[in-house]
């Protein structure tokens, strides 16, 4: 019993960075880009959020850090995939082989510190609950913050103007700039948001998390939450559900090591990404539903004008 | 505001500059980092891009560097072109390494000299279908279940590197290795043959070469090249005229895996002599940026893998000559890869500064 | 005297080298409605995206109601009281009828009330609309009523309508004639921007025409005959094609009971196709587009090989189950109705843009050779008197019409024993047009059977002998062309055809 809450509490955990990335990637891919870059823009988020914090003490600063540099790195790329029309998907690649680089060569100092002894987390009063409490309710603010993140983007979405004019320009750029609508910077602000989201995810990783900086620390969680708007039919709610899931996948290999399972810990290690492969596989067997889903205009150029 | 105009005809002029200013402001940026690092541009600039250049030791070793890369990258050249996103050439180049590094320790253990002239084409073919294997997961997934290759390929990557890992953790450890994550060290017969006497340079560069030759005459003077590269830009074209995506998707793959796994297998038995999770530093993601460099043209490739092979030295040396740490490598590639494709704009597309519509 | 609604005066347009518009006047009266009138490429668009504020003039000046405006996006345009609904419609398929109305409204009006307007204009001006479907089901007709009832709930002054007849039956163009005329009637001008001579002096009351972005007359079309506009608009006479006695031979292409489930929800499937062609004659397939022509042009073509293979005959041979390039061997040629990206790869020179289709110059192994290519090329783009700078120009490098003639000749040249094309003519100029219908009737004359499937009625009564329509996905009993009538073909393009009789040829 004991053990099924802390897993589950594991779980949630677990499945925070994964699930701010992929809000953040949904609301991009909902305005029609697709950033290959979320690898690279966690790890630059990952070590400035972890300086930050190293030299502030104040998580919120990393955070903000991180943020801010996510939202920096979605911008450039933003500018070069919607102003100049470069490839999304190279554009993509290229920012996640540089924040790769940039991220390795700006945290080699902090290799190996350690931030000051986290507190523990708790939400007054709920976490004394039996079960439910040690389960649920001793989660860092930032694993509450993405479930509300969540359901703000899904009330955004559905219940507003602009969350309907941002799946407009998504779903055909052409008709909405016929509009009126200023596509382009619709689009950089979601790649912006985006971005941000992205940043917010890599400096949890690094600050609460672990919480240390390693070189290369986001571990393909960049790519998996890309694998993960798909999978959620570009829906904000199933975003949160996947990314919980997945969560649940890396968690498990430590629970079945920890049950004494025969199976090196390799084996262990390929769960999450193994799981990726099968959960694609079995998302997109349907290619109609795909189309019916996906946002029209995703990954392709838009020019303006004539 | 920038606006960009659609040229009719792609400039030329733009077309051959683009990598070479390219070049330039990666050049430029280094310089500034080097100086904001408090490092002299110019002795930074000389270490980083003069020195790897100097001498045979300098120009074989390029060689050596520039033999996975330009391998890789012919594969990738062929896929982007033929719009397959496969971006796991590192698991494929792995799975080669394992291949062919599995070969030569078998070999080796068995005590079968078959000489290096036997033991080559051996090498050649274990990597070819270790490497093609891998990324037949990817072209399955995608043919049968329409899974993104991008995200597949990927996720590839991270599992066959966990392969390696365990490997030589556990069942291919040395066994006099003191606990060192590695196999034993490969019998001298399984060494690809050197070409220069007392340098490490082998014969997979000029084999690299020669299949770069083979790739652009198959892309631009055989029907079957021309195919893979209508079913990119004009998918709906490719189905008019009735030429099969899948067999495309299959072919590109197949190949592209086949010649990152070769790289792999090369390095494991030529450099390396012995299997450690090491046998890759990247170089299938870097062949990423060559194939881009190279604007996706083979001989071009060629090229670029030199460059490229120049900036992974550089930052070797920039390591030990004048302590400055090796991932600034990582960001000069990732600078060259941006400017270049911010670049190639310019090449279909004239830029108008100020004007009334930006938006 | 009252002020023009809206005046425009020495209004010039350039895209880089091209002047799209030239030193433009216009003068729109309130309660006019006022044609544009000019050839595909005059600059009508052009001109209409300027009064739109989708595109800023390089020169000149606009004036509303008198005042002089500079405006800056179709925003301020809608604030002023300016509309328009776009021929190729800006309509976001997975959204609601409501959701496309309410993003063409200004920012604060409530969904609900777009709800009620849409319900209410509907009622007012005949244009019936369920506000909760989605767009992606609703037929081309009820989309083009999205667009006009969007447009309408702004309550404009001036509505702009971008060739709003080319997707509609005859019989429901009459219907927008009736509600444009009714919203003239409340005060409203309409500039109504077309090539159709008939329906311009049908509806309008002056009409200002445009050549190569200039314009060469104003007039009232109602006192004009349809010679004197043309002239006016391509500067001479429409060519006219000579009549030809059609010497129909053996069946060529015959289609059989085909029934094909839909490729995906947008598509539409084909239930009961029955279809011959024989050779030495020119069919067309008219029809409203989106009613299964892309499904049965892909089922002729190959593209989509899952008929039955008796289903679909070529020289008494079954095809259903080939493929296109199988089907091309056999000599069965198909020229899509989008030129780049399918016709033609736009990034490829136009030599290798033969290798789609034409494997003359390949010699063994698959190897390309190159002169003969070349020169292959050289000879179609000679022959079908291609402006280009070769053989080794780009295809996007071309205009519309040359490369409609270079593809067409393409498929031409390889001398098919059946051809079919889909939209021959469509975006191209008159010039260029003339030509390829000509070349397809001489290509008939050399008896190949030839299948035209087009959106526009005056081209199909122009050059088959006889016609089929087409109707969700379901096909007519053919007719002589020279026994059909536009009002009959209209009908039936509904789907209101008299029941299966026996096919008119044997």
């Amino acid at each position: 019993m004991n053990d099924l809450a802390l897993l589950l509490a594991a779980t949630l955990s677990a499945g925070t960075p994964l699930a701010l990335a992929g809000l953040g990637l949904c609301i991009n891919e909902r305005a029609g880009v697709v950033n290959l870059g979320a690898e690279g823009m966690m790890l630059v988020s990952a070590v400035t959020g972890f300086a930050v914090a190293f030299h502030t003490g104040s998580d919120l600063l990393g955070f903000a850090a991180g943020a801010a540099a996510g939202a920096l790195v979605a911008a450039g790329f933003g500018f070069l995939v919607i102003w100049l029309n470069t490839n999304q998907y190279a554009t993509g690649l290229a920012v996640s082989l540089f924040g790769g680089g940039i991220s390795a060569f700006a945290g080699i100092d902090y290799v190996g510190r350690q931030l000051t002894e986290r507190l523990e987390h708790a939400v007054p009063g709920l976490s004394r609950i039996p079960f439910l409490g040690p389960a649920l309710f001793r989660q860092h603010a930032l694993a509450y913050g993405a479930m509300a993140a969540a359901l703000a983007i899904a009330a955004f979405f559905y219940r507003t103007r602009a969350g309907l004019v941002l799946r407009a320009v998504g779903e055909s750029p052409d008709a909405a700039h016929a509009l009126g609508y200023p596509v382009r910077r619709i689009r950089l602000a979601a790649v912006a948001l985006g971005g941000a989201l992205c940043g917010l995810s890599g400096a949890y990783l690094s600050v609460i998390y672990t919480p240390l900086w390693v070189e290369g620390m986001v571990a393909g969680r960049g790519w998996i939450a890309l694998a993960l708007t798909t999978f959620a039919s570009w829906r904000p709610g199933r975003v949160l559900l996947g990314a919980y899931l997945f969560g649940g996948v890396t968690m498990l290999q430590f629970r079945l090591q920890a049950q004494g399972v025969q199976l090196p810990s390799e084996f262990l290690g390929m769960l999450p990404y193994l799981s990726t492969v099968v959960v694609l596989v079995l998302i997109s067997r349907n290619p109609l539903r795909i189309r019916l889903d996906m946002p029209a205009s995703l990954g392709k150029p838009f020019f303006p004008g004539t | 505001m920038i606006r960009l105009e659609v040229r009719s005809t792609p400039s030329r002029l733009a077309s051959a500059l683009s990598p070479l200013a390219a070049l330039l402001f990666t050049v430029a940026v280094a310089g500034l980092i080097f100086w904001a690092l408090g490092k002299d541009p110019v002795r930074g600039l000389k270490v980083f891009l003069w020195e790897p250049l100097h001498g045979t030791r300098g120009l074989t070793e390029l060689g050596l560097k520039a033999t996975p890369l330009t391998l890789c990258a012919l594969g990738l050249t062929v896929c982007f072109r033929s719009n397959v996103w496969n971006i796991g050439a590192e698991g494929q180049y792995l799975m080669g390494a394992i291949g062919g590094g599995g070969l030569a320790l078998w070999f080796t253990n068995a005590g079968l000299d078959v000489g290096r002239w036997g033991f080559f084409p051996l090498l050649l073919l274990a990597g070819a279908l270790a490497g093609a294997a891998w990324a037949a997961v990817v072209a399955l997934l995608r043919d049968r279940f329409n899974a993104s290759e991008i995200l597949v390929s990927l996720m590839l990557v991270y599992v066959a590197n966990l392969f390696l890992t365990w490997l030589v953790f556990g069942p291919w450890k040395d066994p006099k290795g003191f606990n060192f994550p590695q196999t034993t060290s490969f019998a001298a017969f399984t060494e690809v043959p050197r070409l220069v006497p007392g340098m490490r340079l082998h014969l997979g560069y000029p084999v690299a070469l020669l299949l770069a030759v083979a790739v652009w005459v198959f892309m631009f003077r055989t029907h079957r090249g021309l195919q893979l590269q209508v079913g990119g830009p004009a998918p709906l074209a490719a189905r008019y005229a009735g030429f099969s995506a899948r067999a495309a998707l299959w072919m590109v793959l197949l190949g592209s895996g086949a010649l990152a796994g070769v790289a792999g297998a090369f390095e494991a038995a030529g450099p390396m002599g012995q299997l450690t999770p090491h046998v890759s530093m990247g170089y299938g993601f870097t062949a990423i940026i060559v194939a881009f460099v190279g604007r996706l043209h083979p001989l071009g490739a060629v090229l670029s893998s030199l460059l490229l092979a120049v900036f992974v030295i550089g930052g070797e040396l920039a390591q030990s000559r004048i302590g400055l740490p090796a991932a600034l490598s990582g960001i000069f590639q990732g600078v060259l890869l941006f400017s270049l494709l911010a670049c190639d704009t310019l090449i279909n597309h004239r830029v108008r500064w100020g004007g009334s519509r930006g938006r | 005297m009252t002020a023009p609604r809206l005046e425009l005066s020495h209004v010039t347009k350039r895209f880089g080298d091209v002047v799209a518009c030239d030193d433009v006047a216009l003068s729109v009266q309130p309660g006019e409605i006022h044609a544009v009138l000019g050839e595909n490429g005059a600059g009508k668009s052009t001109l209409m995206k300027v009064i739109y504020g989708a595109l800023r003039p390089d020169a000149g000046e606009m004036r509303w109601n008198g005042e002089p405006v500079a405006l800056q996006s179709p925003h301020q345009a809608r604030e002023l009281g300016i509309a328009m609904v776009f021929q190729h419609f800006s309509l976001f398929d997975t959204l609601t009828v409501a959701e496309n109305v309410w993003l063409g409204q200004a920012p604060g009006r409530p969904l609900q009330a777009v709800r009620e307007g849409i319900r209410r204009t509907g009622e007012t001006y005949g244009l019936e609309l369920d506000p909760e479907r989605p767009v992606h089901v609703l037929s081309v007709g009820e989309r083009q009523r999205v667009e006009i009832v969007r447009a309408l709930l702004g309550e404009p002054r001036l509505l702009i309508l971008d060739e709003p007849t080319s997707v509609l039956t005859p019989q429901a163009v009459e219907r927008l004639f009736t509600t444009l005329r009714k919203l003239a009637a409340t005060g409203c001008s309409i500039l109504y921007i077309s090539h159709k001579l008939d329906e311009i002096r049908a509806l309008c009351h002056r009409c200002t025409v445009l050549r190569a972005g200039r314009v060469t007359g104003t007039c009232d079309p109602t006192r004009e005959t349809n010679a004197s506009l043309s002239r006016l608009m391509i500067g001479r006479e429409p060519p006219r094609l000579t009549q030809r006695a059609p010497r129909p031979g053996e069946v060529a292409l015959r289609v059989h009971d085909l029934h094909l489930p839909r490729p995906d929800r947008f598509g539409t499937s084909l239930a009961g196709i029955d279809l011959t062609v024989r050779t030495g004659e020119v069919v067309g397939i008219a029809g409203v587009s989106g009613n299964g022509q892309q499904e049965l042009l892909a089922a002729l073509s190959g593209e989509d090989p899952r008929a039955d293979a008796g289903a679909v005959q070529l020289l008494g041979a079954p095809i259903g189950r080939k493929g296109a390039s199988a089907r091309r061997k056999l000599g069965l040629h198909f020229v899509p109705e989008e030129r780049l990206g399918r016709g033609a790869v736009p990034t490829l020179t136009l030599a290798a843009n033969l290798l789609l289709t034409r494997h003359e110059a390949l010699r063994r192994l698959g190897f390309i050779d190159r002169r003969a290519l070349r020169s292959q090329a050289e000879g179609i783009i000679g022959r079908f008197r291609v402006a280009t700078s070769g053989p080794a120009a780009v295809a996007r490098s071309l205009s519309g019409g040359n490369l409609q003639k270079y593809i067409v000749g393409r498929e031409i040249d390889a001398v098919p024993r059946v051809l079919i094309v889909a939209q021959p003519t469509w975006g191209v100029d008159v010039g260029a047009s003339a030509q390829i219908r000509a070349e397809l009737l001489a290509l008939a004359d050399a008896g190949c059977a030839v299948l035209v499937v087009s959106e526009d009625l005056d081209e199909l009564f122009e050059i088959s002998d006889r016609m089929y329509v087409i109707a969700r996905g379901r096909l007519s009993p053919s007719i002589d062309t020279h026994q059909a009538t536009v009002e009959q073909i209209g009908e039936w393009m509904s789907g209101l055809w008299p029941a299966p009789a026996a096919e008119v040829i044997p």
